[in-house]
């Protein structure tokens, strides 16, 4: 019994999964369009790392691992924003196509829908920094030589549950309000990524920036991949952040869900979902 | 929350006791008057918009195997009545229940036993009425294989060719998206249907289809359907027993027969008479398919 309903939840989540990535395949254009556009910000923030090293006069080594560091945050930035926006805009999204209220009445859990949306945004995100990576690799000459991938890979892994959480809270905005929730969650999106040192030490922030930088997981992300990618470190040493990207991660996901579901209540009270029809 | 049992045994079973599909008691329903909105300040000074009814104080009963018609102009509140009853909107006062199970308290299984078709297709418009289909089917726990051939079956019936089934929805005439969101509503096996104007705007072809379509249903399989609509020929056809609904009120039940009767015309005179004679007011007015639409792509 419980299994049988266990199996149908992760079946309905895949279906919700499946459904996004079909709509990928239909809007291939523009997804095109993002991956140029992706590509080529990643790329001109390397080759600022490149001019930078050679006006330096600086060794090959330090213009390499500056260029790295660029290259690493430009990824990083992109795929929490991609992972980030999936999760919180997938309501806005069934709202445009008009789809909202036929999801909203199928007989599964609420959480079974948000896994299945998570599950996409993961997959696709994963999928779009793979790329990008690959044509950054491809450009640059970036030692990698000392990169630790199955540490990075672990930091990125423990990421995503803290940004799938953020992105599940911020998913009640587009839930209450059509127009102004999306436009509040590139907002968030923005700056959660500037309090987190993408391009640069958190400590060049202002002061008062300071205790934010220091518990938004997007820094914690952005300095274990560096350090696993630029220094070697193990999977030991990138301990301590993949602890509390994880321990966000698990104090985001249900405070989302929470919230996620008060939100719904109060859209069914007031008629928010839908009225057209 | 199914007990198994075929439609034909439930048909059996309504010769001794009826089987209640829906009872809707005194459904009050109000949402914020947004002509007037109030001001954040205002707001946060504790005042609130005013609230206006939509819907104000329903109850009907439908017993199971019948299709009941809700008939009223633009603005009536027909669709805010069939959300509260499709467990998408919380009524502010009353009590619906469906097969027993109260819409509010028992969400999921009153969700396991209907489906509704809207005005609008609510349709991911850029992928095929097949992937859509496969898309409900996992929603609803279906295996996909069959509830696609089932549904492949009722477009076969509805006459939807096969090669426009695999191309994107938005290339659908309206009459071929509303077909495929029937069949989506039917591949379910819903107990109730919750039917929200299912022709408004479609050419008269597709709409004696569906019309025709919509009764096979509750003949073959003993659907219970709620449809809502402002033709009143279409109720007439379709409905055994329909409710004039007016500024949120209904303003009168039965019969076509009986309220053709009540409102002294004849009985080969049309639903529309009796409607003007009851509340005064014409069903066509604001109520063509234009303004519909128009509230659509708005
Ligand atoms: N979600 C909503 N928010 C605010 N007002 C609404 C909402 N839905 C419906 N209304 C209002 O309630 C009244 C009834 O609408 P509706 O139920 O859609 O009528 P009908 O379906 O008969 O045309 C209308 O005045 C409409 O503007
Ligand atoms: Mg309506």
């Amino acid at each position: 019994m419980l299994m049988q309903e266990l199996r149908r939840s992760a079946l309905a989540s895949y279906g919700v999964a499946e459904r996004s990535f079909r709509l990928v395949k239909r809007y291939l254009g523009w997804e095109v369009v993002w991956l140029v556009y992706s590509a080529v910000s990643t790329l001109t923030i390397g080759l600022i790392g490149v001019s930078a090293s050679r006006a330096g006069g600086g060794e090959a080594a330090a213009g390499q691992n500056l260029t790295l560091y660029l290259v690493i945050g430009a990824l990083l930035w992109n795929y929490l924003s991609v992972l980030f926006q999936e999760v919180s805009n997938a309501v806005a999204w069934e709202r445009w196509e008009g789809t909202i209220e036929y999801t909203f009445m199928a007989p599964i859990h609420r959480l079974v829908y948000l896994a299945g949306n998570s599950l996409f945004g993961l997959g696709y995100a994963l999928l779009r920094t793979i790329l990008i990576f690959g044509i950054a690799a491809l450009w640059f000459d970036m030692d990698l030589s000392r990169a630790n991938w199955g540490a990075a890979l672990l930091v990125l892994v423990s990421s995503s549950l803290s940004f799938m959480g953020l992105g599940l809270v911020a998913a009640v905005l587009p839930l209450l309000s059509p127009e102004k929730g999306p436009q509040a969650t590139y907002i968030i999106q923005g700056l959660l990524l500037l309090v987190a040192g993408v391009y640069y030490p958190v400590d060049v922030l202002p002061e008062w920036l300071q205790p934010i930088a220091a518990i938004n997981p997007a820094t914690h992300t952005l300095d274990g991949i560096r350090a696993a990618l630029m220094e070697g470190a193990g999977v030991a040493e990138v301990m301590p952040w993949v602890l509390k990207l994880l321990l966000t991660g698990v104090l985001l996901v249900p405070l989302g869900l929470w919230v996620f579901q008060v939100g719904e209540q109060y859209a069914m009270r007031t008629g928010r979902l839908k009225r057209n029809g | 929350m199914s007990d198994g049992s075929k439609p034909g045994d439930r048909l059996a079973d309504r010769g001794n006791r009826t089987v209640l599909a829906l009872e809707v008691e005194n459904i009050v329903k109000r949402f914020a008057d947004d002509s007037e909105p109030v001001p954040l300040w205002q707001r946060l000074l504790g005042r609130r918009p005013r609230q206006v009814a939509a819907v104000r104080g329903v109850s009907f009963q439908v017993p199971e195997g019948e299709i009941f018609g809700i008939l009223g102009p633009n603005g009536s509140g027909k669709s805010t009545l069939i959300r509260v009853i499709a467990t998408l909107l919380l009524p502010d006062e009353g009590t619906v229940r469906i097969f027993g199970h109260d819409v509010v308290r028992e969400r999921t299984a009153v969700r396991q036993l209907i489906n509704r078709v809207s005005v609008e297709a609510a349709f991911f418009k850029k992928l095929s009425a097949m992937e859509n289909l496969m898309y409900a089917a996992r929603l609803y726990g279906l295996p996909v294989k069959e509830a696609t051939a089932r549904a492949g079956a009722i477009l076969d019936r509805l006459g939807l060719p096969r090669k426009k089934r695999v191309i994107p929805l938005e290339e659908l005439s309206r009459g071929q998206q509303q077909k495929v969101a029937i069949a989506r509503a039917l591949m379910t096996n819903p107990r109730l249907l919750l039917l929200d104007e299912p022709t408004t705007g479609l050419d008269p072809k597709s709409k004696r289809e569906v019309q025709d379509f919509i009764l096979e249903a509750q003949r073959e399989h003993g659907a219970t359907v709620i449809l809502t609509s402002h033709d009143m020929e279409e109720a007439e056809r379709l409905c055994q027993r329909v409710a004039f609904m007016d500024e949120g009120r209904f303003v009168a039940l039965g019969t076509p027969g009986e309220l053709k009767a009540q409102f002294g015309a004849h009985p080969e005179q049309s639903l529309e008479a009796v409607f003007l004679a009851c509340t005064g007011k014409g069903l066509g007015e604001e109520a063509g398919p234009d303004r519909v639409l128009e509230e659509v792509s708005a």
